[in-house]
């Protein structure tokens, strides 16, 4: 017996699972944001100036997306070649991201916003920021898995799910560091 | 691509490559490691979960007897208690701070890895598969790793019992300060660090868990298994998984908060403060304590029902089973749980009431937290619908289900005066609320679970559990309960405060002095009365009746439909097709009718 799906298209589980998962992340930083939020309306908030560098990682995080997704058009037009090489200049870009982002951080250290005492939007962004940066980070190791994978020449794989998820994934990462990003320039 | 081979389930391996194919098709060899220890098999992390909670169960209780011997006998020494804890009794009594501890450690223990990890863990992973017809769960690795976690977290935990300056003590809510400054107790320095770390590996293992349980249900239902024909219990342990994955990490944002407080300096929590310990004024500004309630309570008010929900869906399949007739309004159940589900995310505030909350937005939660009544009502409602007029069959699950009902309905009352937000102004912080909640969601909880364990033990393990025991661990226990969280009731109308160590100093309380003793006694009893339970338990798994037929409660799901002791996998051939909803009980003349079987021509509609 075939055990057909009741319903038309079915998504496959572990992509659904993903979409499960972004839906956690997603309410995660809505508390944060929240947080921020409730904590701005109260005395004694300080704001804070975003550093231009984060301007540049934006463009930097929103290149990758771009990336990747031409990655995972090749690898579904079985282009391996050309996927091996996006997927690289992808991970490239999400570590840079990365990189910038902790220089942001530097610089804002070294102008005097510290963590000790305060408890200001900046204090909120590092925390905010730093979070997302570990997301991006689990993203980039999940690159580097796919990229040792697609250069083992023992594995030869067409699946398309695990490079879709990593894709979807990658592109969650990039929105809602527009959002984060956003929310601190209109809040602070 | 992942490891976790979906165990031949057919709707997923057409998605994969020829070569993943292959991989389905010869069968593991199973080692002692990998059948018991690091197990993909669904059935076996569900007992994994199960025996874990139940450690944690006789922990959890065996705190509430220490605790309770001191407010029962609050002017007497039990040397020998000396003799076994050692310095948690130091001269046979607790001190003033172990107590906090023990209160501490004992709320959160039961209610997040008691009644949330062995609840949803142990039967969300049993029955998800076995009632939806699929071999494993979505992500048999991911669930593996849930449970892993799980008891990461445990060690953890257990381990901040054996700190120097003891396990943390300001309360199962963690709220700052006491839980944000070190120097606030004994219990903030490593004990607080050791139960957020505990915490945030349970909430780990409570997310993997969750993704995989509405992963699973909403993609892996075998043929013909609508989501309107599952068991009841597939659907409640559905939105128990929706609350969890929602809610949950609004948590570990608050925790992550917490945490920098504790070590970075900030002040999100933290504003004016005197250490009268250390003479100090710290320099901490601008915090809001308020705030951190918010982030908690945003999880520990969907918690509850994290908690309730499970018990909720396995009473209703039981009740249904042993009353030999259908769900009362399947629909309306269904319906209710949704209710039940939005409401949930949006009540958080009647636990804030009396922390300066502007009086209207109060009442807009006293609003929604009394609407809440409304499909709670539906779905006792309808449990007694189901039973009215039945011929009921009285096995320890059936019992264990009534009692579940009739416990959610004695606590779903003291809920009402709680929800009026002028009312809590008395009742807050007292003996009231510490009734209410143990009735309405620990024990009833505790209910649906037992409930559950003897329902389905012949089904985990081929056995039946001794009935003369079960019936005196039901009636033992259901008396017990009551006589244990009724008399607070009145303690706490009188004003007597929770979270206190000795009440005979106090000249108002003097007069529930034999009270309380009464229900330490009772409270001793029915602890007794559990190991007596978990004698069975562990007795019965080796030496118990054994099953000898295939459905031998004449049920209709299809876990009854799996070898009596099916292996991973669950069905030996194909896995079987549904035609029907789960409740076909007495019908045209029939006892009951499986789910497998193919609706007749003349046959009636429900
Ligand atoms: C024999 C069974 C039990 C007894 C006798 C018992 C007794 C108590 C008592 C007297 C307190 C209040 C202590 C104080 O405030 O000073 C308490 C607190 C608490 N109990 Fe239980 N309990 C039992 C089972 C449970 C169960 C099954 C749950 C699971 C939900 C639970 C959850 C809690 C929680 C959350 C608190 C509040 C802890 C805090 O104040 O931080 N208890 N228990
Ligand atoms: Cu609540």
């Amino acid at each position: 017996m075939n055990v057909v799906s009741t319903r038309p298209q079915k998504i496959h589980p572990h992509k659904f699972t993903l979409w499960l998962a972004i839906g956690s992340i997603i309410m995660m930083f809505a508390g944060l944001t929240s947080a921020y939020i409730v904590k701005g309306e109260q005395p004694g908030w300080s704001t804070v100036v975003v550093p231009k560098i984060f301007y540049y990682s934006t463009g930097v995080i929103l290149i990758s997306s771009l990336t990747m997704q031409m990655a995972l058009k090749s690898f579904k037009e079985r282009n391996m070649q050309q996927y091996r090489i996006l997927l690289t200049v992808t991970a490239t870009l999400g570590l840079a991201f990365l990189v910038m982002q902790i220089l942001g951080f530097q610089q804002l250290f070294n102008s005097g916003v510290k963590l000790e005492g305060g408890a200001g939007a900046a204090q909120f962004l590092y925390i905010i920021f730093g979070l997302h940066g570990l997301h991006v980070l689990g993203g980039a190791i999940a690159l580097l898995v796919m990229f040792l994978k697609a250069f083992s020449a023992r594995v030869r794989n067409y699946n398309a799910i695990p490079v879709e998820v990593i894709s979807t994934y990658w592109h969650f990462v990039d929105l809602l560091w527009v959002y984060l990003f956003v929310f601190f320039l209109v809040k602070s | 691509m992942s490891n976790d081979a979906l165990h031949g389930h057919p709707e997923v391996v057409t998605t994969h490559d020829a070569h993943h194919d292959e991989h389905h098709v010869h069968h593991h060899k199973e080692t002692f490691i990998t059948k018991y220890v690091f197990s993909q098999d669904h059935k076996m992390i569900a007992k994994q979960f199960l025996i874990t909670g139940m450690v944690w169960a006789v922990l959890g209780g065996l705190m509430s007897v220490l605790f309770r011997l001191q407010l029962g006998y609050p002017d007497q020494a039990f040397p020998w208690l000396e003799d076994i804890l050692g310095r948690w009794a130091k001269g046979g009594k607790i001190s003033a701070e172990n107590y906090y501890a023990l209160v501490t450690m004992h709320g959160t223990v039961l209610v997040f890895f008691v009644l949330t990890g062995g609840l949803s863990g142990t039967f969300a992973n049993f029955l998800i598969p076995l009632q939806i017809g699929a071999r494993d769960m979505a992500s048999p690795m991911m669930n593996m790793l849930s449970y892993w976690f799980f008891f990461g977290g445990s060690i953890v935990m257990v381990s901040s019992l054996f700190v120097q300056t003891g396990p943390f003590s300001g309360g199962w809510t963690a709220y700052p300060p006491l839980s944000a400054l070190g120097d606030a107790s004994p219990g903030s320095k490593v004990g607080m660090d050791l139960w957020i770390t505990a915490m945030a590996l349970f909430v780990v293992s409570s997310l993997l868990g969750g993704l995989n349980y509405v992963s699973t249900v909403l993609n892996m239902r075998t043929k013909g298994m609508s989501m309107t024909r599952m068991p009841l219990t597939m659907w409640a342990l559905f939105f128990t998984a929706v609350l969890g994955i929602l809610s949950f990490p609004v948590l570990l944002s608050g925790f992550i908060l917490l945490l920098f407080d504790r070590h970075g300096g900030t002040s999100f929590y933290l504003s004016d403060i005197y250490i009268a310990t250390t003479q100090q004024a710290l320099p901490n500004e601008g915090g809001s304590a308020i705030l951190f309630q918010h982030l908690f309570w945003f999880l520990g008010h969907p918690e509850v029902y994290i908690i309730l929900l499970p018990a909720m869906g396995l009473s209703s399949e039981i009740i249904s089973v042993n009353a030999r007739k259908p769900i009362f309004g399947y629909m309306a159940m269904v319906g209710s749980m949704f209710a039940i589900t939005i409401l949930a995310f949006l009540v958080w505030a009647h636990h804030m009431f009396v922390t300066g909350l502007n009086p209207f937005l109060g009442s807009v939660f006293v609003l929604l937290t009394l609407l809440i009544a409304v499909p709670s009502a539906i779905k006792v409602f309808n449990w007694l619908t189901t039973i009215w007029k039945a011929n009921i069959r009285f096995t320890p699950g059936m019992l264990f289900a009534l009692g579940f009902v009739s416990l959610f309905i004695s606590g779903g009352l003291t809920g009402i005066f709680l929800g009026n937000s002028t009312l809590d102004i008395h009742l807050h912080d007292t003996y009231f609320v510490i009734a209410h909640f143990h009735i309405v969601m620990g024990v009833s909880a505790f209910f649906g679970m037992f409930a559950g364990v003897y329902h389905w033990f012949p089904k985990m393990y081929g056995r039946f559990l001794n009935n003369t025991l079960a019936y005196i661990h039901f009636w033992v226990t259901l008396a017990g309960a009551y006589m244990i969280f009724w008399p607070m009731h009145y303690e706490g109308l009188a004003g007597m405060p929770r979270r206190y160590f000795d009440y005979s100093n106090w000249e108002s309380f003097k007069q529930f002095a034999e009270l309380n003793k009464f229900i330490s006694t009772v409270a001793i009893i029915v602890f007794a009365v559990q190991l007596l339970f978990l004698f069975n338990f562990f007795y019965s798994i080796f030496k118990g009746r054994k099953v000898t037929t295939m459905n031998p409660w004449g049920a209709t799901t299809l876990e009854w439909t799996t070898p009596i002791r099916p292996g991973h996998g669950n069905w030996v051939g194909e896995i079987p097709e549904v035609h029907r909803w789960a409740y076909d009980y007495s019908k045209d003349g029939r006892d009951f009718i499986p789910q497998t079987e193919p609706i007749g021509p003349n046959e009636s509609h429900h």
